[in-house]
């Protein structure tokens, strides 16, 4: 089990005087000044005994600020956040490869951590010989890499090539092997970096079952991943990272739903006036916005939620007869499905002034991914077209629990569509079945 | 019981000691790994660690023994008097210089892994060890081609060269520590080398040191060192200066110390720079 208090780490940015650069007269004297100052700095830090950064001025970087949680024995927790945020800085300081400025941890067992395939690997070595030394590095015994070995090999997929130097090997049987020998590792805390966005889809498939495999024998896991769904599906609980501070820490598909949420600030309300109509300015109808419905908070909706929204019309004249047209588009450009109000026989009758309308997709589950809506409206039974936007709302459609339910990564395609399957016992199949299996 | 790590700014690892038993293997494994490498792909890899020293042996034996026509100890031939003083320093060179650049050479393990890093230091001194090994058999040959026996004095050589891992880790274990903070210790050690191979007794006998410097010359742990080489293996020919000895080991004793301290020390900050 792993207690993190308060936990804090800084680092020393160094930065050049971006303002002499500037100035193409810049004087010896200025120069000589500069570089005594750099260097009675330089010198006075050794002294002190403390880092020496290069560069004319020196700020301080917190890594990490005040980060706090507790982590049970057997519970995997997940960490996301930006690029940035303090997740690999984290991870540094729990496998004690960096130390802290400040705060305080607890660990209660044996840890090993992955921050990289292959650490170690030499690849004048064969891949035999490079087990043995990664497994070592790793903190495995000679006895235990031999008992496994097999098991390792047999995992990458590389008996084949076990005599040939690893720099001989595709970078695909190379990131097998590094992540078979980490596979076997059995520490009572597992502490692991992003490597899992490594190989084609078969090996990763094999990674996450392994994956699954060791937080099912009771091991503790600590996770840093950018994949969602492999978040969610893995995870129970999930810490949300930002800028070096938790952010938000709870069920882990409530975290990852801020931390996607978050990624998209500010406004759901667009206005669509000011947006190109290739075909010409409208007249006497024109779209003027749209916005979300409550209690959704912006265009992020996780797979599996109805899609809704509400357009605004401004007209100078009354048709009774008009129809509003939704085209939905991926954001390349291909038409996924389109639909007007004809389709599902709703009147949509425009008024002079500011008109408000609620489009509702019922059981639209497009898969995770980004999206464009086009907007157009006709009057005359369709035949005349008063103003079309195109590209008049993003909005992107995210991994839930749902989508992980479903494995939704390996879906192709833009959506899944309703089915049902149920078996049948009245009619006799006629195909034999006895070839099956041979 | 399961293991209680606590991790916090400044505190010293209560379980660094328990690590490094724990991690023994890994001094094993890359050394190992280092001598395995070496000899990858060369067709006269291995005999070159025969090779550098017969020949280095031959030039001191002509420039010192017969153009400068210094005397050997005892009756013992000058070839074997310089041969026995150049084995305990080629372990020592060759430990100090590649201990010194051993953790830049493993930045990538001391950025991803952990264990203690002392390990990485040591383990270059192992593969130095494994050098010395092949360079003795040599000289144990070259005993055979003088029809020179030791005496019972060579009993006590493995004693020596305990003192010549002492007197080659303290110093490296500091320089390896500096080196990542300030590189320019790249630069130096292989000018301290060079230096000190002709201030150390390696192609003299230390006996052609005046008497009331010998004392200070001895401040030189390798003199000691050198000076016991020497006597363990041509008998009685060579006699161990004793004071000098003692000095020799105080000096060495004291570097262990400092060096261990001083990089155990620095040791946290290692990842930050490297």
């Amino acid at each position: 089990m792993i207690s993190v208090e308060n936990l804090s780490k800084r680092y020393l940015v160094g930065h050049r005087d971006e303002r002499t650069g500037q100035h193409s007269y810049t004087a010896l004297r200025d120069v000589i000044g500069r570089e005594m100052r750099n260097v009675a700095r330089k010198t006075i830090d050794v002294v002190r005994g403390r880092q020496v950064v290069q560069g004319d001025t020196v700020e301080e970087f917190w890594a990490l600020k005040d980060v706090s949680f507790e982590v049970q024995q057997g519970e995997v927790l997940g960490i996301i956040g930006r690029n940035g945020a303090g997740k690999s800085t984290l991870l540094k300081v729990l496998s004690r490869i960096t130390e802290p400025t400040a705060g305080r941890i607890t660990l209660r067992g044996r840890v090993a951590s992955l921050l990289e395939v292959g650490t170690g690997f030499h690849p004048e070595l064969t891949g035999r010989e490079n087990v043995y030394l990664n497994g070592a590095i790793l903190g495995m015994g000679r006895a235990e890499i031999r008992r496994k070995f097999d098991e390792i090999v047999a995992f990458a997929e590389v008996e084949r090539f076990l005599d040939t130097p690893v720099k001989r090997y595709s970078s695909g049987m190379y990131v097998r092997l590094a992540f078979a020998v980490a596979a076997h590792l059995e520490p009572e805390i597992l502490i692991i970096d992003e490597v899992l966005a490594v190989g084609d889809s078969e090996f990763q498939k094999k990674c996450l079952g392994k994956m699954g495999e060791v937080s099912r024998d009771g091991r503790t896991v600590l996770f840093v991943s950018h994949n969602m769904e492999t978040v969610i599906k893995l995870c129970g609980r999930g810490v949300l990272l930002g800028s070096g501070q938790v952010v938000e820490i709870g069920d882990a598909s409530a975290v990852v739903a801020g931390y996607l949420r978050g990624n998209y600030s500010g406004a759901t309300e667009i206005s669509l006036n000011d947006k190109p109509r290739p075909f010409g300015l409208p007249t006497r109808i024109r779209l003027s916005g749209a916005n979300v419905v409550a209690p959704q908070l912006d265009w992020v909706f996780p797979f599996g939620q109805s899609l809704s929204f509400d357009i605004w019309i401004d007209s100078t004249i009354l048709i009774g007869n008009a129809e509003l047209g939704i085209g939905l588009f991926s954001t390349k450009g291909y038409e996924i499905a389109s639909w007007t109000n004809a389709c599902s026989g709703d009147q949509c009758v425009v008024r002079p002034g500011v008109n408000a309308f609620r489009v509702d997709y019922e059981d639209l589950m497009l898969l995770p991914g980004q999206y464009s809506i086009g907007v157009g409206i006709r009057s005359g039974q369709g035949r005349d077209l008063e103003d079309y936007v195109p590209d008049a709302i993003l909005f992107e459609v995210t991994a839930s629990a749902r989508s992980a339910e479903i494995n939704g990564r390996t879906f192709g395609g833009a959506l899944v569509p309703r089915a049902r399957l149920s078996p049948l016992t009245e009619v006799q199949p006629t195909t034999a079945y006895a070839d099956l299996g041979r | 019981m399961p293991d209680v790590i606590i991790i916090e700014a400044g505190l010293q690892e209560r379980n660094y000691w328990r690590d490094l038993w724990r991690y023994r293997e890994l001094f094993y494994v890359l050394a190992w790994r280092d001598l395995a490498v070496r000899y990858k792909q060369t067709v006269i890899g291995a005999a070159w660690a025969l090779i550098r020293p017969v020949l280095t042996m031959v030039v001191f034996t002509v420039i010192f023994g017969h153009i400068a026509k210094l005397p050997s100890d005892g009756s013992a031939p000058y070839p074997l008097m310089v041969f026995a003083g150049m084995l305990p320093w080629t372990f020592f060179s060759t430990s100090l210089s590649e201990a010194s650049g051993s953790l830049i050479g493993n930045a990538n393990l001391i950025g991803k892994v952990y264990f203690p890093r002392l390990i990485v230091p040591t383990a270059t001194v192992v593969v130095a060890f494994a050098d010395f090994l092949i360079t003795f058999s040599i000289l144990a040959a070259m005993m055979v081609w003088y029809r020179f026996a030791p005496g019972w004095q060579i009993l006590l050589l493995p004693a020596f060269v305990l003192l010549a891992f002492i007197a080659s880790i303290g110093p490296g274990l500091w320089i390896t520590a500096l080196n990542v903070k300030y590189r320019d210790f790249r630069y130096v050690i292989p000018f301290v080398v060079q230096f000190g191979l002709y201030v150390s007794p390696v192609g003299f006998s230390s006996h052609i040191v005046p008497q009331q410097w010998r004392l200070l010359y001895s401040l030189n742990p390798m003199v000691g060192v050198i000076d016991g080489f020497r006597w363990c293996i041509l008998g009685g020919q060579s006699d161990l200066y004793l004071p000098g000895l003692a000095v020799s080991l105080a000096v060495a004793a004291f570097f262990l110390w400092f060096g261990i301290r001083r990089f155990r020390k620095t040791e946290k900050s290692f990842a930050d720079l490297i």
